[in-house]
């Protein structure tokens, strides 16, 4: 389950999951990190990422929500209008 | 079904738009995690990335128990979401997933209305069985 950590003014690192892909090229880095293109069918891409969840900061994995149907929701920003 | 909200914002400041706004439209609060996303690394898994705005455009996933991809859809920031057209498609996938593939839901297909039991006999009968009026 997602475990709790204490605030502070560091922020907490992203830890991005291996997935699998061809290493990149390191010589020639380009500018701008190409998108993946997401496909149906596939697996989606897990990470694990901070999170506000019911009053507590917490480190939460999409591979938590393994055996339950997830509704992952992007959005602009928090106090955006719509 | 869980949700699960994913922005480039802190979650200081999910803490502060919650505490402030959200918990006067949602009593008691957002009821699901709120995850920062603050380099939009996981955005450019996605592919709902803007590096030229450096926000998350509205892009929206459901994953499966197995953690397959269903289906997505991604808006431009201005237009909202349909909740209730989202949920119908969770309510469609999961009776497919129960029906072990052996059911599909056509257009327009609402919880309640048919379905069709695709076989090598529905092949060009589709018509006696679904009606244009039914997509709508």
């Amino acid at each position: 389950m997602p475990q709790e950590f204490k605030p502070g003014c560091q922020r907490p690192e992203i830890k991005k999951k291996d997935t699998g892909g061809a290493p990149a090229e390191v010589q020639n880095p380009p500018e701008e990190v190409e998108q993946k293109m997401i496909r149906v069918g596939k697996p989606a891409p897990d990470f694990t990422a901070p999170a506000y969840y019911k009053g507590k900061f917490v480190m939460t994995s999409l591979s938590e929500y393994l055996g339950k149907w997830i509704l992952l929701c992007f959005y602009p920003g928090d106090f955006t209008f719509v | 079904m869980e949700v699960l909200s994913i922005s480039v914002d802190s979650i200081y400041v999910h803490k502060m738009w919650n505490d402030h706004e959200l918990s006067k439209m949602v009593e008691g609060g957002i009821p699901f995690a709120m995850l920062s996303d603050q380099d939009g690394s996981i955005g450019k898994q996605y592919g709902i990335y803007d590096p030229d705005a450096g926000v998350e455009t509205r892009g929206r996933f459901i994953i499966d128990p197995d953690g397959v991809i269903q289906g997505f859809e991604v808006l431009t920031p201005s237009v909202g979401r349909n909740v209730s057209e989202t949920l119908r498609q969770i309510q469609a996938f999961q009776l497919v997933r129960e029906s072990k593939g052996t059911e599909a839901t056509p257009s327009g297909w609402q919880p309640g209305k048919k379905t069709l039991k695709p076989n090598p006999g529905l092949v060009g009968n589709v018509w006696k069985e679904w009606k244009v009026s039914d997509a709508f």
